[in-house]
Formats: C-alpha cells, structure tokens, sequence
C-alpha cells in the first residue's frame, strides 16, 4: 500500500493522475483480478443466503396469514385440526407440544451417550479401534430417516411392551410414565427413536471438539496430580462445552424437523397426553407430511402456518443456543 | 518439605528408541538444579521422567530408579497421579485453564485433593498468588480469566497452580523461553525466593539463565542425531561455567558447538 501511495502522490508529471474512483479500490487492497473475483462470489453467497431466509419467511408468513385469518378455533390452542369443514378450525398446541416434548427426550437420551462414546474414542479407546467405531458412526450418520423409521416400526415398536410396563410398574405413580397397556406409539417412541437418530451427528461433532483440546491443557492437569477422568473433568469438558451445545443444537435441528421415522412410528391424535407412554400426540413435520396430499387449498396454508410456528421455535432454540455460549464467551476454550 | 531426589541407570524410550541412557545424579533439596545441552539432547525428556509425565506421551516408557527421598517413584505400586500430586511442573508455554477464572486456575489441584472450605482455599490462593509474586497484580480480578493476563503473569498463574498443592519438587520446562526480558527475570527472582521452600529443577536453553539462577548445572549431550542424549557432567554452577571438567561442556557454554 506504501508504494501506491506514493505513485498516487509523489509521481512524475508523465504519470496520470488517478481519480477517487479508480484509487479506492487499491487503497482496499483488493487491485487484482483474482481478489475481485473471489470478493465477489463470497460477498454473493452472503446475499444469497439472506435472500433466501427472506424468501422463505415471506412465503411462511404470508400463506399462514391466509389460513389463520379464517381459523374459527383458536390457532394456539385449539386441540383439533379440521380445515376440510366450514367453519375450519384447527391449532397447534398438540403439534407444538408434540415436537417439543419428543425433542427434549431425544435430547435428554442422546446428548449424554453420544458426549460419553466422543470421550471414549478421543481418551479411553485403544488407537486401533478409534478409526473403525468412528467409521461406523459416519454410517449411522448416513443412514436415510425412512430406514430408521422401518427399523422403527418393525423392530423398536415391538420391542418396547417390556420398558413401557416397567416404566409404568416403577414410575407410573408420576403420571408421565402411566400407561394404558395401548400400543406402543408414543411420544417416548419417538423420542427414542430420534435420540437414535441424532446420536452420530452429536458424537461425530463432539469428538472432533475434543480432539481439539490442546496436549497443554490436559498435561497440566495432569501434573497437578489429576487422574484421566480428572483431566477430561477439568480441561476436556470445559474447553469443548460450546462445541458440545453446537453439536447439540445441530442433533435438535434434526430432531424437530424429522419427518418420515415419526411418521412411521406414531399413532397420531390430536390430544395432549399427560402420559409419555400413551399413544398418540402428534409433531408439526409428522403432521405436514400425513395431511399434505390429501388437504385441499385451504388446508395446505393452515399447514404451512403450522410450518411457520416449527420455523420460529427453531430460531428461538438456536438464538437461545448462542446466547449460552456468547455469555460464557471471555472463558472460551479458543482464548488459549 | 522439599526432598532430595536420587536418579540412578535411569533410560526413557519413545517405543523402541532410546532417547536418554544411563543418567544418574543427585539433587539436594532447596537447590536449583539447571539442566543445559544442545536441542534433542534429551534433558526435557530426563526433567518429564522426574514426575512420570514421560509414560503419558504414547510409547513413553522408562528404565531405572527415581528415588525420592527413600521412595522409588517407578518402584511397583506406585500411583503415577499420586507421583504427580508430589512434583509440580511448569510449562514451556503458559498454559492456565482458558475456561477457568484466575482464583479457579490456583485453586484448581487443590480441589482435586479434596473439599476445602472457602475461606481456608481463599487463603491458600492468596498465599500462593503472593508466592509467585502476582498477587498485587491480579487482587482486583480474580474472577477474571486466567486467558486474559500477559505472557508473564500466565506463566506466574501457572507457578502459583503449582505451588498451591505444596509439592515437594517443582520441575520448570523452559519457562522463560516464551516470556520478554523483563517477565523472564521477574520468573527467576521467584525461582530464587522459591527455592528456600522446594527442590527446583529448570531446564533451559539460556546459558546466562542457567548461570543467574542455579546452584547446580547439569550438562546433557548427544553424540548423534538418533542417538541417546547422556548427561556428561553435573557440577556446581560456578565450576561448571568457569572450570567445566570434560572438554565438550567448556565447547557447549564457550558457544563452540551447539
């Protein structure tokens, strides 16, 4: 920058003087070709993205502004979906309820196996069995929802009558864990089916977190006299937290918007169940994805509105995700 | 109470190669010992056989006695974390926990002892803190972050983490090599005022550190890349830099070779 300045400046008169328009862009710095480019495309793919978000959330607000302005129940609590009728009237307590609750199983369930197998391959396994369990994680990663929610159906479904009568038998005084003896296609089916699902994403990310952690940091617990748990207490776990609670949050992203496994393996209805263990309930993806072909004009926006609503929840899990690692900022792992 | 370490036949491997061979010494308690020696030479790998830190790298693995005092550090039974709780270490480069505050990073060994009442750790880091001298420094922002203090203080934070735990031997691995001139000679006014109370045991590559701040010097050497690093003298400091008794030592610190 120093030399182009001083051409700009201290030149001999042969030399044209450039204008403000042509100096601006070598005072950035970005004067060749390959830099404008590349500025460009990035800066593109930036817009794009906006774009597209945008796009997205006009087409969401304004469909379900279409169905909501003609919903004769109430959109937020009524516990029924008619939009074939007249007067239609539908809601999404049931839906709301339904994903919220099975994601928090599956989150419960998955979050602490997966951070335990991440710890497992990155500190505890022998080197030569961290390479093929890793592979097989990357599988399961890769596995398409329908094959879990098949697998769902025919093997879990069948397989649950014992943990549902036991949880009933020890836990069923809760109220959360009574069961009426009914199928086994509940909101704890899913959840355990999604805790399935999410299980290798979650542990995928959490151990590259923690292969991250810097030899320093784990040596120096160790020369305080930390024993391996010790270590992975007081440098591992601290410094990948944030990483955990993205891994997590990328493990809730699918969660809440699986569609096809839940669909297969619940018996929908539209009431709240007080109990985990009954069956029905119902989530927003399920929902779409079972009433989509056969809902005329009308019922594909209340639909879509129902769409809306998993749009913001989602927003707000994530806004709430990076408010939790932003606070804890100053002690992150990356200032080291 | 700081002890007197006895080091005899002592050889340490990475798997099958043998990085140091053969060293026996004697350090006095209350002493500073400086290991000097040519990059490779092994003196670091010697100082990380001293608090079984050696085994932890994959393939680490040691022959030979450690005693101290009357125990064998290697002798069978022995707990390698029980070891580690006796002789602290610092750190080539500072390394405080970047997720813990400065009053957690001192007070971090001591909560793996044990529960501690408030008042009775808060005291404990205060002394350490004053131990190290940082105490002044950092007073007003103990709940601050360990991260967010200079290079200098870090490594002081890290000095204090050690000596919280009141080992009986500190063993520094370069700790000076990271800092500025005026950081590294508030380190070796600490090790001076440090060693009345522990064994000290630094391994440096400044020549003039090692000739400032030790009673004793250590010389390590090695024949030839891939070959084992062997200590060739261990001698009073003034003898060592003044009189040395082997040739190759009066070439190393004469800057002749190395």
């Amino acid at each position: 920058m120093d030399i182009t300045t001083h051409n700009t400046t201290d030149a001999p008169p042969p030399t044209p003087q450039p204008t403000e328009a042509e100096r601006k862009p070598a005072a950035r710095g970005a004067t060749r070709a390959g830099d404008r480019i590349f500025l460009g495309l990035s800066r593109g793919s930036g817009i794009l993205l906006l774009v597209i978000m945008a796009a997205i959330a006009v087409f969401l607000t304004y469909r379900a502004t279409l169905a909501i302005s003609k919903d004769h129940g109430n959109f937020l609590t009524t516990l029924e979906w008619n939009t074939g009728v007249q007067p239609p009237s539908f809601g999404i307590a049931v839906l709301a309820y339904g994903t919220v609750i099975s994601s928090i199983i599956a989150m419960v369930l998955a979050v602490p196996i997966a951070v335990a197998i991440a710890l497992f391959l990155t500190h505890y396994a022998p080197r030569r069995l961290r390479g093929p369990i890793a592979y097989v994680i990357d599988l399961l990663a890769a596995v398409p929802s329908i094959v879990y929610g098949l697998w769902g159906a025919l093997v879990l479904v069948p397989h649950l009558n014992g943990l549902f009568g036991w949880l009933n038998d020890y836990l069923g005084w809760t109220g959360i864990f009574s069961w009426e003896e009914t199928a086994p296609r509940s909101m704890l089916t899913v959840g355990i089916l999604l805790a399935i699902m999410i299980l290798p994403v979650i542990t995928n990310v959490s151990r590259e977190v923690f292969r991250q952690v810097p030899q320093m940091h784990e040596e120096a617990a160790l020369a305080l006299g930390a024993t391996r748990w010790e270590v992975i207490r007081m440098a591992v776990l601290p410094f990948g937290r944030s990483g955990v609670i993205s891994a997590s949050m990328l493990g809730l992203g699918r969660a809440l918007g699986e569609t096809m496994a839940v669909a297969t393996v619940l018996s929908p209805d539209f009431l709240i169940h007080a109990s985990l263990l009954n069956t029905g309930g119902g989530t927003f993806a399920q929902n779409i994805a079972s009433k989509f072909g056969e809902a005329n004009e009308f019922g594909r926006d209340a639909l879509i509105a129902s769409g809306l609503v998993l749009f913001v929840i989602t927003l707000l899990v994530n806004g709430a995700a990076r408010m939790i690692i932003a606070r804890r900022a100053e002690y992150s792992g990356a200032n080291a | 109470m700081a002890k007197r370490i006895d080091v005899s036949g002592l050889s340490a491997y990475y798997g099958s190669f043998r990085a140091i061979e053969d060293i026996s010494m004697t350090i006095e308690p209350r002493t500073v010992t400086a290991f000097i020696g040519p990059s490779g030479c092994g003196k670091s790998t010697f100082l990380r056989t001293l608090n079984r830190m050696h085994e932890v790298t994959s393939g680490g693995r040691v022959e030979g006695k450690v005693m101290l005092d009357d125990e064998n550090l290697y002798g069978a039974g022995v707990d390698p974390v029980a070891v580690r709780r006796e002789v602290g270490m610092v750190f080539q480069r500072p390394n405080p926990f970047p997720t813990m505050s400065v009053f957690e990073n001192v007070a971090a060994g001591l909560r793996l002892n044990g529960s501690y009442k408030k008042s009775a750790l808060e005291d404990i880091v205060e002394k350490s803190l004053r131990g190290a001298n940082l105490w002044n420094e950092v007073k007003d922002r103990l709940n601050k972050p360990g991260s967010g203090l200079s290079g200098g203080q870090q490594q002081r934070l890290c000095i204090a983490r050690a000596i919280a735990v009141e080992p009986k031997v500190l063993l520094m691995d370069e700790p000076c090599s990271a800092l500025d001139p005026i950081s590294t000679l508030a380190i070796e006014d600490l090790i001076g005022e440090l060693k009345d109370r522990f064994t000290i045991v630094i391994v440096t590559h400044n020549m003039q550190q090692a000739a400032r701040v030790s009673d004793r010097t250590a010389f390590f050497n090695l024949a030839a890349v891939g070959q084992p690093g062997k200590l060739i003298e261990i001698d009073d400091t003034e003898r060592i830099f003044s009189n040395p008794s082997v040739q190759a030592t009066e070439d190393y610190i004469s800057g002749r070779f190395g």
